[in-house]
């Protein structure tokens, strides 16, 4: 609420969020006293938590602020879900004001625990009794969002984070007021994602103006940027391969007045990203690393990165268009032993990260982060040179007789072969050695196993060798780009 | 004097100066803000501004003290200068970082 309130005061009739689908936009005063009002709403509903099932539009960052503002848990659910997952969903955070869309609406109204209200309802609700103003809580832990991980190996968590850890990493990363009244930045990313959190409140910070997109497309991507003057974007690998893939034949994109991309969420293809490079001349490119526990962005790579990487000779800082950069300040990372020890500088681990904007924090289970602080991400990496390298979930680890091999480090080598689009390496049973090392990959042109075989033989030790290569037209992703391994587990094990 | 804590939110008594504290040190630390006290409510009414403190807040803007363990944020502007038993705070040079979402 403090950076609303900041923002509002410092620009207040500057456009905040634009709607394209709708044409309409919200100033930063307006959008101020909507969270007041709609506060009101929430406070009045006697609810616990305000609860959002909906695409993106200009009332999602009138729920998030209004919920700060009444002191209750903002709840954005992933409507990709089947029924019944979001029925389980909401069975955990009620009771709760429901804002949802118009064809979703009968299906929960009057159902015990939920007030529903449709998008349209919401926008136009007030409070029934006006003098009962109230100003918004400073508490620094009280719980601003509860966020459901994406539960791709399980039942999804719920993380929590309060006004402290959002406030860090805001504060940690974007410098107040510092986009100009033209600059604009289009939100592809679905609210129930940490990065479409991070992008409402880091816009509203620096006074970017956020032309909302919900439902990504690439060519529709492509358009908005044009003709509403883009000038910075964040979006998922499986996006950033959709547009480089709608660019396909064209030598540049011609979009010079997008001075910069951000892309994060998932591995990246090195292959894609040197391509985008091609396409945006004009565009800085930056990789950010960062979980929904620990409040979006932790490591960066920045721009420089990008492009002494692809220029330079030195064979290390070639290979960091691989890393995801460096921490941000106020964050510390360590890599650890399955036994939680430190190790030294190169050895491979899993990631650890400590800082003010670090939650680590799930509903129901209390904090995981130990008693110094530090989280642990599950992520397998190494940093070398400050620079940090992830290689995969740590569960994702191939331990082949006895000896642990890392998926990233293989689909890298993989990734490298011209004709290789895109691969993912995974561990099989094995009555031999426990396990034995996969590989599914996507090409274009003609390659065979054996190929591929010699071509891991030739850089790596014989163990990363996978005994088993499928080819397939494309891998399974989930809409927010993050690799399905079980999926292919499954596929493969039949 | 007061021990501050993270998040803490001070008014000036004599300006429209506000501040969030960042960090701050576990000591007694004596914050004014246009020569008087920084208090919760900004209640401070029968003072006025010290001239020789009026240099002005900026919003948004960071102010650290000399060995940089008080951070603050000026999250409302006024006309006071901020100081620690005397001592101008100086403002943060800040670090311009790559646009990540």
């Amino acid at each position: 609420m403090m950076l609303l309130e900041m923002a509002s005061s410092a620009f207040p009739s500057r456009r905040a969020f634009y709607d394209p689908a709708a044409d309409k936009s919200i100033s930063y005063e307006e959008l101020l006293h909507a969270a007041r009002i709609k506060s009101q709403v929430l406070r009045e509903s006697g609810t616990q938590r305000c609860v959002l099932l909906d695409t993106t539009n200009l009332g999602i960052p009138i729920a998030l602020f209004s919920s700060a503002w009444a002191g209750i848990p903002y709840v954005p659910i992933n409507y990709r879900l089947t029924l019944d997952e979001i029925d389980a969903l909401l069975e955990r955070v009620q009771p709760a004001y429901l804002i949802t869309d118009r064809d979703r609406e009968p299906r929960y109204r009057g159902r015990s625990g939920l007030h529903v209200a449709t998008r349209e309802e919401f926008r136009d609700a007030g409070p029934i009794n006006s003098a009962d103003d109230f100003h918004w809580s400073m508490e620094p832990d009280e719980i601003a969002v509860l966020l459901f991980t994406s539960g791709t190996t399980g039942i999804p968590k719920a993380a929590l984070m309060r006004q402290r850890h959002l406030c860090s990493y805001i504060l940690g990363s974007v410098e107040f007021m510092s986009a100009t009244e033209d600059e604009a930045t289009l939100v592809s990313v679905p609210p129930y994602h940490i990065a479409g959190i991070g992008a409402i409140l880091s816009s509203v910070y620096s006074g970017r103006r956020v032309v909302q997109m919900p439902q990504f497309d690439a060519i529709e991507w492509l358009r908005l940027v044009r003709e509403h003057n883009v000038t910075t974007a964040f979006v998922v690998p499986t996006m950033l391969a959709r547009i480089v893939k709608a660019l396909e034949g064209r030598s540049t994109a011609g979009l010079p007045n997008l001075q910069s991309i951000a892309y994060g969420g998932g591995k990246m293809p090195k292959s894609i990203v040197a391509r985008a490079l091609e396409l945006f001349p004009d565009t800085e490119f930056t990789n950010a690393y960062g979980l929904t526990e620990t409040s979006s962005t932790i490591t960066v790579l920045g721009p420089e990165e990008h492009r002494n990487a692809l220029s330079s000779d030195d064979p290390d800082v070639r290979r960091r268009l691989a890393s995801v950069g460096m921490p941000l300040p106020g964050i510390e990372l360590d890599i650890r032993d399955a036994e939680g020890n430190s190790l030294p500088d190169g050895s491979h681990g899993e990631v650890y990260v400590r800082g003010d904007q670090v939650s680590g924090e799930y509903e129901g289970r209390g904090s995981t982060l130990d008693s110094d602080g530090w989280f642990c991400t599950r992520d397998a990496g190494y940093i070398e040179k400050n620079y940090l390298f992830l290689e995969g979930r740590s569960d994702d680890v191939i331990v082949r007789g006895g000896e642990n091999l890392s998926p990233g480090e293989i689909e890298d080598v993989l990734l490298d072969h011209a004709h290789v689009q895109d691969a993912a390496v995974i561990g099989i049973p094995n009555d031999e050695w426990g396990e034995s090392v996969a590989a599914v990959v996507c090409i274009n042109g003609s390659v065979s196993v054996s190929e591929l075989q010699n071509w891991v033989r030739d850089r790596m030790r014989s163990s990363r060798v996978p005994e088993l290569i499928e080819f397939w037209e494309e891998l399974p992703y989930n809409e927010t780009g993050k690799l399905l391994r079980r999926v292919i587990r499954d596929r493969l094990s039949n | 004097m007061a021990i501050l804590s993270t998040g803490q939110r001070l008014k000036s008594g004599v300006c429209t100066t506000e501040i969030m504290v960042i960090t701050a040190p576990q000591e007694d630390l004596d914050l004014t803000c246009g020569g008087a006290p920084m208090t919760s409510n900004g209640d401070e009414s029968n003072v006025s501004l010290d001239p020789a403190f009026a240099e002005g807040t900026t919003i948004g803007k960071r102010y650290v003290n000399a060995d940089g363990k008080l951070e603050i944020l000026c999250v409302k502007p006024g006309q006071g200068t901020l100081a620690i038993s005397g001592d101008r705070l100086k403002l943060k040079d800040s670090k311009k970082l790559p646009k990540t979402d």
